[in-house]
């Protein structure tokens, strides 16, 4: 077996359904409420989906290898700390804090990598022990105080500004978003058109066959987990700039949305299977039901109630298509 | 469950190894918190450790990570407890659920005081907190001074469980359903306190209502996304907060934010010390003890008075 020919499996039919159900949410929704179908409400739904997204895209890739990441949200919240100290506590330039933000994401996505091969620890529990260990990192470096970037001023462009909004004054959409675009495109095209990428379906297609034919699988494995930590610096990066700070308790149940997110775009949880298209589609779901429900001013507890719903029947409906 | 109890058993462990290092001649007095990440409760903590250096008392601070852990802070009570203090400080998240181990302090004879909310029985000895309905129906007078009497206004509140959530979400519904008859309340949100939950909220709420007039918010981390997503929606609309913390006092100095409630959480800390303090010696307390609240905006936030309540 040629591991050129590993590609991500017949998932159109899935991308379609998922998209559907997205623009079936957005038709009915337009119809239940005008203030609903504004176009400054469906800029308001993509930048509410900025965030999360990025942290999906980041879940994806290692989804896609059969494991899970359950540090992605105090990961998060972890680098835009780290940002945070290099703006705001050394006085270093913007694009020094951006980068050092990925850097540091990539470091500990390298050390769940570094758990899970080396150590042998299964992903669940490895990337569990990531997520409090960062949370009390966060919280214990900046003892437990938000930081601000009031000394950086731009820092709150990188999401909250609109280069398109200078260019199109009419259409002022958030660079948040182009971030998580570009995000999206840069991911989807190393999962499928570099070798890192290739092995990421294949070491969730078969570990043990794709081991036995001579990849040394923890090294990449490792590396794929870096990409992934560095996603998530992205998204470090996306909320301390929407929130001009970073906020040390913030980040634990982002995770979980993430995660639902992937699901929903139809990337299963065994591995081997998936596209960064599908996960930016079940991102979308999610903004748009959250945003729709409140516009209808249904109460919150149904909120929580209806989105539950949501993930099971999106995943069910994966399960159908993929029996038939 | 095993590392669980593991986890308890250790806890425990070190607890009977302090206890024995506690000097005997020093009041020993565990305060039990809701919280130990928001500003609001390190001031607390401040509060506490400012009268257990005037008492000459052991204070000691601990709460869980989020206040939806009822469970955790009733392991914590427990160990409290097993080190057998002097008194003990306890701010409930669930009263009902604490009080059986209350039950037990009393039958060993560790008096219970209660701080920042009340606890659904007569086992403590004093109750320090702030009035919050009080306080919210404060929010809501001033509201309707502000928008004029009339209009659409929201509440975002940080939950539906904890009776602060309720006390303030009532508080300050019920005044305006009482007293201000032309002001229509559309929506009652929960952001969980979480700041970027509740910036998308506030958007959705202005788009759903563009007429909106007036936003309440029932915490600090609710009052920074409301004034985060009312910037970004750049819609002109009066925000009123709670509590304090440097951006929400950014936001009042620069007028993005009308105004806001802040309690006395440096006090709340303080009375809380020195009542228990008292009734460790058997001292007669007072029962319900107001540590106060004030509205401040940008015509008072540097005044000693209010300036002193403030935390950052």
């Amino acid at each position: 077996m040629s591991l050129t020919k590993l590609k991500p499996s017949g998932s159109t039919l899935q991308k379609a359904l998922a998209f559907g159900s997205l623009i079936a949410l957005v038709l009915i929704f337009s119809f239940l409420s005008e203030n609903f179908r504004t176009l400054s409400n469906m800029i308001n739904i993509l930048q509410a989906t900025s965030v999360i997204g990025v942290l999906a895209v980041s879940a994806t890739i290692v989804i896609i290898t059969g494991g899970i990441d359950l540090s992605v949200g105090t990961a998060m919240t972890f680098t835009a700390v780290t940002a945070g100290m290099l703006l705001t506590w050394l006085g270093l330039p913007i694009p020094l804090g951006v980068i050092g933000a990925i850097l540091m994401g990539a470091l500990t996505g390298l050390a769940s990598g570094f758990f899970i091969t080396k150590m042998r620890i299964p992903p669940f529990i490895a990337t569990l022990g990531m997520m409090l260990v960062l949370k009390g990192l966060s919280l214990i470096f900046t003892g437990t105080k938000p930081i601000y970037f009031n000394d950086s001023p731009g820092f709150t462009e990188i999401a909250s500004g609109s280069l398109v909004g200078l260019l199109v004054p009419a259409f002022p959409l958030p660079n948040g978003v182009l971030i998580l675009f570009a995000v999206a495109a840069i991911v989807g095209w190393i999962l499928n058109r570099t070798a890192l990428g290739r092995y990421t379906y294949a070491v969730g297609s078969n570990e043990e066959a794709t081991r036995l034919s001579g990849v040394n699988i923890d090294a990449w494995k490792m590396g794929i987990y870096a990409l992934a930590g560095a996603v998530t610096g992205v998204a470090g990066i996306l909320i301390a700039s929407r929130l001009n700070s970073a906020q040390p308790a913030l980040g634990q149940g982002y995770e979980l949305e993430a995660i639902a997110a992937v699901v929903i775009g139809g990337t299963s949880l065994t591995g081997g299977r998936g596209t960064i298209l599908g996960t930016i589609i079940g991102a979308l779901i999610m903004s748009v039901l959250t945003n729709g429900l409140r516009i209808l001013s249904v109460a919150p507890e149904w909120q929580i109630v209806a989105t539950g719903f949501i993930i099971i029947g999106a995943v069910y409906a994966d399960m159908l298509r993929k029996k038939t | 469950m095993i590392t669980r109890r593991l986890l308890l058993g250790a806890t425990t462990a070190l607890a009977m190894m302090t206890t024995g290092a506690i000097a005997q001649d020093k009041m020993y007095v565990p305060l039990i918190s809701k919280g130990f990440q928001h500003q609001f409760w390190q001031a607390v903590k401040a509060g506490a450790d400012k009268a257990a250096a005037e008492f000459n008392v052991e204070v000691t601070f601990e709460g869980p990570e989020t206040e939806a852990q009822v469970d955790k802070q009733i392991e914590m009570l427990t160990t409290a407890l097993s080190k057998k203090p002097a008194a003990i400080g306890f701010a409930a998240l669930d009263s009902q659920a604490a009080i059986p181990l209350l039950r037990k302090a009393k039958e060993a004879g560790i008096p219970v005081v209660a701080f920042d909310s009340g606890v659904d029985s007569d086992i403590p000895v004093a109750t320090a907190a702030t009035s919050n309905v009080a306080a919210a129906a404060l929010a809501a007078n001033k509201m309707s001074e502000i928008i004029g009497g009339s209009g659409k206004v929201a509440v975002i509140a940080h939950d539906q469980t904890s009776r602060t959530g309720i006390d303030r979400t009532e508080g300050f519904v019920n005044e305006i359903k009482a007293k201000h008859p032309g002001i229509q309340i559309v929506a009652v949100e929960v952001g969980g306190g979480d700041h970027l939950k509740s910036a998308e909220i506030t958007k959705t709420l202005l788009a759903a209502n563009p007429d909106l007039k007036g936003l309440f918010a029932t915490n600090e981390g609710g009052a920074i996304g409301m004034v985060q997503g009312v910037q970004e929606a750049k819609a002109k609309v009066t925000i009123i907060g709670y509590d304090s913390g440097k951006a929400q006092k950014d936001a009042i100095r620069s007028g993005l934010m009308a105004g806001a409630i802040t309690q006395n959480p440096v006090g709340i800390g303080y009375e809380t010390v020195k009542a228990a303090v008292a009734a460790a010696k058997g001292q007669s307390v007072a029962k319900d003890i107001d540590t106060g609240f004030f509205w401040y905006d940008s015509s008072n936030i540097d005044k000693p008075e209010i300036a002193a309540v403030l935390y950052d």
